[in-house]
């Protein structure tokens, strides 16, 4: 029997998904820094260690090499653990461990050992926080043979993303979109509507153009769109939903179909997602294309000050700027 | 606390129980061996000295891209896995050839590490639990951790014991490792090789304090051992691996070793090392003192001793085959285990592109550009 519809917000989504996955598999585990007593700083893990125990829901030593590396042993135990990186920006002293081994066990085992884990990063800015708190580190992942890297932009989504991403036999680095957190959205959070990884999705359809998205952006894309639409142009927005794998065939059918293509995301703008992106655009739909396909990124500058953080992310205007000029050319 | 109740000692002077030079052992019964057991012990090292240097020579004859030689430190190896049960889980860094020889570890399998031809050689970690080669000095570590960790939550009494070197207790992973397992009361014995040299820089320009003392500063024991002694280092491992198991209770245990050769086939050892330090050393070889104490003890008579002779140089020989009867693994091997399952489409295009050339190349390998 479905659930009944009702107003959910991503930490509710994303806590149920944990909530979930530890009652279906008894090999789940929680792990990070404040998210068992205090439910995590954003309390996505809110009520676990109650419910679950402190053996499936455990704090631990503020190190987060360890939390990964740790965490990778479990693995090879048998169990699947969910770590989180309590901020973007704390999470760079793991990268040794995520890309020296979590990503490279299967390959380097030749099958026989494997890091089917889950390592949650609240990313991405717009929320008004400190210096390191606000980052968007999806390149460094995404760009490691070996990782899954999934950023979903809405509860629902992100509650399927999450159970998903918990039941895959590899790495994934969840990517959780923090200014998104606590927007609301009508849905239900139960079995039905699974979600496999890699599948992008048209949210908005329109005939004109193609904004390729994921995350926080995709709110914000959709905001430009209705704007465009007023002035008559139709835009698609596509959230890739997955970076890694990304799903190669939903970006090409948009694009052939529209012609034109805007990528906008909140990572500096220079090897980025984005130039992915546009390089499978040209690589698959340049016989489709109408015009060159522009992105709207933060800038190639540290992370700002939050104070000035609206002119260093893609905005409605920005956005429009960019779907004008493609249409225009 | 900060050392284990039956192994305490001064600083510098480790837990000992061969004699060296004038000073007299200490009382073997400790170990608790037989005598079958006390000459396994002889001949694992023997077998892992002859490897060792077959493997060297296969380096330098170019069947091996690069070689780390262990040679000086197999009484550190042998002594300690030989100390853990079956079950127990050992992670190695990349100089724990002689480990692997005690696991029952194919080595002409775990040699394609070094010949290039897989990373993790192509030998079945967990049927030996024996963890995969781990290049990232002291990375190796955490995942020890988390083994225990996960083996204390399943109730099962297995032990991880984590090899790494004087070098890797400067590395971050070695303090969060540490401090993690005694916060969780996780059953790891944490294994230190002081071999001296950190490739070229002396363990007094790595750390001040003595590597078995830092165990204190985590609430755990710290042991100092004399790591060319064999019995020594199976008696501390024994004691930490049941301490582990019983309760929990990690222990850091140093090792005193000595890297006789290079840091690995590609290093000049000449150009740092005092002259005569090697040669000191040699004054204290794991074989030879093992090899005096087993025959004075009457365990080791001149026939045995060149059984073992010659089943070493057997080992060694099926090493040198299998070695250079193993070839390059074929190319669809380079997009296997990236992912489980089928290839995602991005990779699935790459392997196309790549098998597409390959078998252009093979044409072209047999041509005049062979």
């Amino acid at each position: 029997m479905a659930a009944p519809m009702a107003e959910i917000t991503m930490v509710k989504a994303l806590n149920q998904a944990l909530r979930d996955s530890l009652a279906d598999d008894p090999r789940s585990l929680v792990l990070g820094e404040d998210v068992g007593r205090l439910g995590g700083v954003f309390r996505v893990t809110d009520g676990l260690q109650a419910e679950f125990g402190t053996e499936r829901v455990f704090d631990t030593p503020l190190a987060e090499a360890a939390i990964a590396g740790v965490s990778l042993g479990l693995a090879l135990a048998g169990w699947h653990p969910v770590a989180e990186m309590q901020f973007d920006g704390f999470s760079y002293p793991a990268l040794d461990q995520v890309i020296s081994h979590i990503a490279k066990y299967r390959y380097r085992s030749r099958g026989r050992q494997s890091a089917p884990l889950v390592i949650r990063i609240p990313f991405a800015g717009g929320i008004g926080a400190a210096e390191h708190h606000s980052e968007s580190p999806e390149t460094y992942y995404a760009h490691t043979a070996g990782l899954k890297v999934v950023a979903p932009s809405g509860a629902v989504d992100a509650y399927h993303l999450l159970r998903a991403s918990i039941a895959d036999p590899d790495p994934v680095i969840f990517l959780e979109p923090k200014s998104r957190y606590w927007a609301k959205e009508e849905g239900t959070l139960d079995g039905n509507g699974a979600l496999p990884i890699g599948r992008a999705r048209v949210v908005r359809e329109g005939a004109d153009c193609t904004v390729v998205t994921y995350g926080a952006m995709v709110a914000k894309s959709l905001a430009a769109a209705d704007v465009a639409s007023e002035q008559g142009t139709e835009v698609e927005v596509l959230d890739l939903r997955s970076l890694v794998p990304m799903d190669l065939e939903a970006l090409a059918s948009s694009v052939r179909k529209t012609g034109r293509a805007v990528v906008v995301h909140e990572a500096p703008m220079t090897l980025g997602v984005g130039a992915e992106v546009v390089a499978r655009i040209v690589e698959d739909c340049f016989d489709y294309l109408e015009a060159p396909v522009l992105r709207v990124t933060g800038y190639d500058t540290p992370y700002p000050p939050a104070t000035i953080e609206r002119h260093y992310l893609p905005g409605i205007e920005r956005i429009l700027a960019a779907i004008d000029r493609v249409v225009g050319y | 606390m900060s050392r284990a109740p039956t192994l305490s000692q001064d600083p510098g002077s480790p837990l000992r129980l061969l004699p060296v030079g004038e000073e007299p052992g200490g009382d073997v019964s400790v170990t608790g061996l037989g005598e079958q057991e006390l000459r396994e012990l002889y001949r694992l090292m023997a077998l892992t000295r002859r490897a060792d240097l077959e493997s060297t020579a296969l380096q330098r004859q170019g069947e091996l891209a690069v070689y780390p030689p262990l040679i000086g430190q197999e009484a550190a190896q042998v002594g300690s896995a030989f100390a853990l049960g079956s079950d127990d889980w050992i992670f190695p860094s990349y100089r724990e050839l002689g480990a692997a020889v005690v696991r029952g570890v194919d080595l002409g399998e775990y040699l394609h590490f070094y010949r290039a031809t897989w990373h993790g050689g192509t030998y079945d970690a967990n049927e030996h639990r024996f963890g995969y080669v781990s290049v990232p000095v002291g990375s190796q570590i955490l995942h020890a951790v988390g083994y225990a960790l996960g083996s204390k939550l399943d109730r099962k009494p297995v032990v991880s014991l984590v090899y790494f070197g004087d070098g890797a207790t400067s590395e971050g992973d070695f303090h969060e490792g540490c401090n993690f397992a005694a916060v969780f009361k996780a059953p790891v014995v944490f294994f230190c090789q002081n071999n001296q040299w950190a490739i070229s820089v002396p363990v007094s320009e790595q750390t001040v304090a003595p590597i078995w003392r830092k165990a204190e500063a985590y609430g755990f024991p710290g042991v100092q051992v004399d790591g060319n002694d064999v019995l020594a280092v199976y008696v501390a491992t024994k004691e930490a691996a049941d301490r582990a198991r019983a309760d929990g209770v990690p222990t850091l245990i140093e090792a005193v070793t000595y890297r006789m050769g290079p840091h690995s086939t590609a290093d000049d050892a000449s150009r740092y090392r005092p002259a005569g330090e090697a040669e000191r050393w040699k004054g204290l070889d794991p074989l030879d003192r093992y090899r005096a104490w087993l025959s004075s003890a009457g365990l080791a008579d001149e026939a045995f001793l060149q059984q073992i002779d010659e089943e070493a140089g057997a080992f060694a020989a099926k090493l040198r085959a299998d070695v250079i009867g193993s070839g390059p693994r074929p190319v669809e091997e380079m997009f296997e285990w990236v992912f489980a399952g089928d290839l995602p489409p991005h990779l699935a295009r790459q392997r196309e592109e790549a098998l597409g050339f390959a078998s252009d190349r093979s044409e072209e390998d047999g041509g005049a550009d062979g």
